[in-house]
């Protein structure tokens, strides 16, 4: 199973298994990794799942849809690399995946 | 709170329930937690029930809150199909169905809220469906695809968005609402003239302005939804979406302070203080509207989840949220966000015949609820907005050539 590494706010890492086909934000979610609320549960219609994707990363993950760019647009704290985790589908080719919490999804 | 190490115990395992337990852990709780529910399986989302699940896009194993090893992991007592029958306040005990009882230093109440039946007769005929738990749905999906004829009762998000499903599902469907438009408790009137053209040209059928007197049935099982007047609507299911009262028996046996739910603080407290109650169950304040309101959503049950383990775990509670909530219907993403108190003006921004508008409703300048129908921006700087109370140009608003950033700016 791909290993993804989540990295809350205060600097606590989480290198968990993620079965492929989950989305990014499940993973976290269904480990109780605190940072992403997910409270529309993957729908695009919260943008509470927020994640900073490593530099690394932002190519591999595929892009947005018009409806996440949207949604993005008017979140927090948002940078380049910011992307909503539960439109992030987890494959093979996202073994190693590191992606950071921002500071609240509220 | 009395510190007997009894921990907390949560009465109803749904999605409100279910978060608050996973919550207290993640907030550090250390003592024990225990989840009592009625259904038989561990907490899941509601929501994609009459969505991408109904259409059979998502799969129980998505629906899952939490797989289901993570209760044992985290040590949380996960007792299901169980009842429970009475609140000991005195004692800070709860009795189970099966004769247990639990002490509690903490009680969380998420016992939710049961669709309402229709008291006409055939009401319990085979075939007659409400749209509420797991096991609802399973028996509805069962009832869709090529060849069948579904009736809904109740043009509200359920009832829309179960006819979109069966659309999808290859079934016919037809809608009866009671009222002159669907929508008309939850929606303004444009938002119910583009719901009704869109499922139209969909194959949906509506009845509106229609009482409906009984179900008919044969051998049992339904056939027909009979109208005042006399007129049969045929059909071989029959969903009934009218409503779902809050589930507060027990907190009003147990003489807690109730009004149309349990009537709660804004940290998801009860009249009596080692007790909370959180989701679809309680009446609750909104500080922003100097009001208090019964929601009904899972924005709401997470939010109350959050006030109700941030008070237990003595963290600081979490910033009062602008209320919202969603529905998708075929490939409208609906999102709705606030709650339309005093409006003394409603304008519509974006022509709803292109598909893509909003709808935003004002107190004088300042917007109190928006309604966006494949417009995000529109959305979260409408939701920013609300909770901002920044009054706003209505020209500019009205005017979707002025981005929703100007409009903010």
């Amino acid at each position: 199973m791909p290993k993804i590494t989540y990295i809350e706010h205060n600097g606590t890492e989480h290198a968990l298994d993620v079965k492929n086909g989950l989305s990014v934000m499940e993973g976290a979610v269904k480990n109780n990794i605190p940072g992403i609320d997910a409270d529309c549960g993957g729908a695009c219609a919260c943008a509470t799942c927020h994640v900073y994707v490593d530099a690394d990363w932002i190519d591999k993950v595929g892009s947005k849809s018009a409806m996440e760019e949207s949604m993005l647009d008017f979140a927090e704290n948002v940078e380049t690399n910011s992307r909503l985790s539960c439109q992030i589908k987890v494959t093979d080719a996202l073994d190693g995946l590191v992606v950071r919490m921002p500071e609240s999804q509220h | 709170m009395s510190e007997t190490n009894a921990g907390v115990v949560i009465i109803g395992a749904g999605h409100a329930g279910g978060t608050a337990a996973a919550l207290l852990r993640q907030y550090g709780y250390e003592a024990p937690i225990t989840l009592v529910g009625e259904e038989p399986i561990a907490p899941y989302q509601r929501p994609p029930l009459s969505k991408a699940w109904l259409k059979g896009e998502a799969d129980a194993d998505s629906l899952a809150l939490k797989p289901v090893e993570f209760y044992a992991e985290a040590g949380i007592d996960l007792i299901l199909a169980v009842k429970v029958t009475a609140i000991d306040r005195a004692g800070h005990t709860v009795s189970l169905s099966d004769g247990r009882t639990l002490a509690y230093d903490a009680l969380i109440i998420a016992t939710g809220a049961t669709a309402r039946a229709l008291p006409i007769p055939g009401a319990d005929l085979k075939g007659v469906l409400s749209l509420r738990s797991a096991a609802d749905a399973e028996e509805l999906k069962a009832a869709l695809g090529p060849g069948k004829r579904l009736a809904v009762i109740g043009g509200g998000y359920i009832g829309l968005e179960a006819a979109a499903s069966a659309r999808a599902l290859g079934a016919e469907a037809v809608v009866i609402e009671k009222e002159p438009r669907i929508l008309a408790r939850v929606a303004c009137e444009v938002l119910s003239t583009f719901f009704t053209d869109y499922h139209r040209a969909r194959g949906v059928e509506f009845e509106v302005g229609a009482t409906v007197e009984a179900l008919e049935g044969e051998g049992g099982r339904v056939t027909g939804v009979r109208l005042a007047g006399g007129r049969i609507i045929a059909c071989d299911t029959a969903l009934v979406g009218v409503g779902a009262p809050p589930n507060d028996d027990l907190a009003r046996s147990a003489g807690l302070a109730t009004d149309g739910g349990v009537v709660v603080d804004i940290h998801g407290r009860t009249s009596d203080p080692d007790i909370y109650a959180i989701g679809d169950v309680t009446h609750r304040p909104l500080p922003h509207y100097r009001r208090s309101f019964r929601l009904e959503s899972v924005a709401n049950a997470l939010e109350q989840a959050r006030q109700a383990a941030a008070a237990i775990t003595g963290r600081p509670p979490p910033a009062e949220e602008v209320t919202w909530n969603w529905s998708d219907q075929y490939d409208i993403k609906y999102q709705f966000a606030g709650v339309p108190f005093d409006i003394d003006e409603v304008i519509v921004r974006g022509d709803p015949a292109t598909g893509k508008f909003a709808v935003f409703h004002l107190a004088g300048d300042v917007i109190q609820a928006v309604e966006a129908v494949n417009a995000p921006a529109e959305f979260m700087m409408g939701r920013k907005l609300i909770g901002q109370r920044q009054p706003i140009s209505r020209v500019r608003l009205a005017d979707p050539a002025v981005s929703m950033k100007e409009v903010a700016a």
